[in-house]
């Protein structure tokens, strides 16, 4: 008797803990979004070049992969997370105002933020209420991932754009994936840190973003 | 052959090297997924296929 109640009180305490990394990551998710809408907003404000997207997604990057681990589980940890998203958003100023300057370009910019939401969403709530464990698909993503690098940087040397545009719907698959396995992480308590659990869906975030931008430029411009 | 291109080139390589140890590991240590597993997987990912084409034929 006292062990099934020992029982229920471990997984009880378990879940809440869940629910508070899950909470605090949407929290900290929500807010590192906005900080990034208001730093591409200045980013086109001050008209910045093109090369400053370049610079801002490999900085951003590497203060992801070296910086963060380091300051994950304490208060610094958050404020990386806003160094990091600021810099991508503010990287995001000068592709945003090429794609604001071309004849439909609003109607891409808003259907691809719509869009990002509407997929994330969908796929964070398909997680959460199936609660099903997505663990099996971390090596396949990663994978994946990799080739998909790999064909980017061929394609450097290509230039090919149907070349660009498949890459970037694998992109936006592959994503997805990443959204459910993350979430899935956090669910079935293989993700207790929000700092870093909100960088990683943060960045399957802008990766959707920037792949449905270049898809529906490519597709809205044709004509 | 732009610097920008040519950045961007090392930098795909600098990531791909830095990913490849993180990749062989969770290819090592994932957990197999049943035909069940995978299903719950594949039919999402088609649902936001076919909402992208949705979004294409908006815009």
């Amino acid at each position: 008797m006292n062990q099934n109640y020992s029982t229920v009180a471990q997984r009880s305490s378990s879940a809440i803990a869940t629910n508070k990394v899950l909470r605090s990551t949407y929290m900290l998710l929500s807010l590192t979004l906005l900080f990034s809408g208001l730093t591409a907003a200045l980013s086109m404000f001050m008209n910045m070049p093109p090369m400053t997207y370049m610079i801002s997604v490999i900085g951003g990057m590497v203060i992801a992969m070296f910086v963060l681990p380091r300051f994950a589980n304490s208060s610094a940890g958050i404020g990386i997370v806003f160094l990091i998203t600021g810099m991508l958003g503010f990287g995001l100023g000068p592709i945003l105002s090429m794609y604001a300057s071309l004849p439909n370009g609003g109607n891409i910019i808003t259907l691809s933020l719509g869009g990002t939401g509407a997929i994330f969403m969908g796929l964070s709530a398909y997680a959460l209420a199936t609660r099903k464990d997505f663990s099996f698909l971390g090596g396949f993503l990663m994978v994946g991932f990799l080739l998909v690098l790999l064909a980017a940087l061929a394609n450097i040397f290509l230039q090919i754009p149907a070349m660009s545009l498949m890459i970037s719907a694998v992109v936006i698959m592959i994503m997805s994936g990443f959204i459910l396995y993350d979430t899935s992480r956090i669910i079935h308590g293989g993700e207790t840190n929000y700092v870093l659990a909100t960088i990683g869906l943060y960045m399957t975030i802008f990766n959707i973003f920037i792949s449905l931008l270049q898809i529906l430029g490519i597709m809205g411009n044709d004509d | 052959m732009d610097w920008m291109e040519i950045v961007s080139a090392l930098a795909l390589v600098m990531f791909i090297i830095i990913l490849l140890p993180a990749t062989r590991d969770m290819m090592r240590n994932s957990s197999k997924g049943s035909s069940e597993d995978w299903m719950g997987f594949v039919i999402p990912i088609v649902v936001v296929v076919l909402f992208v084409m949705l979004l294409v034929k908006l815009v």
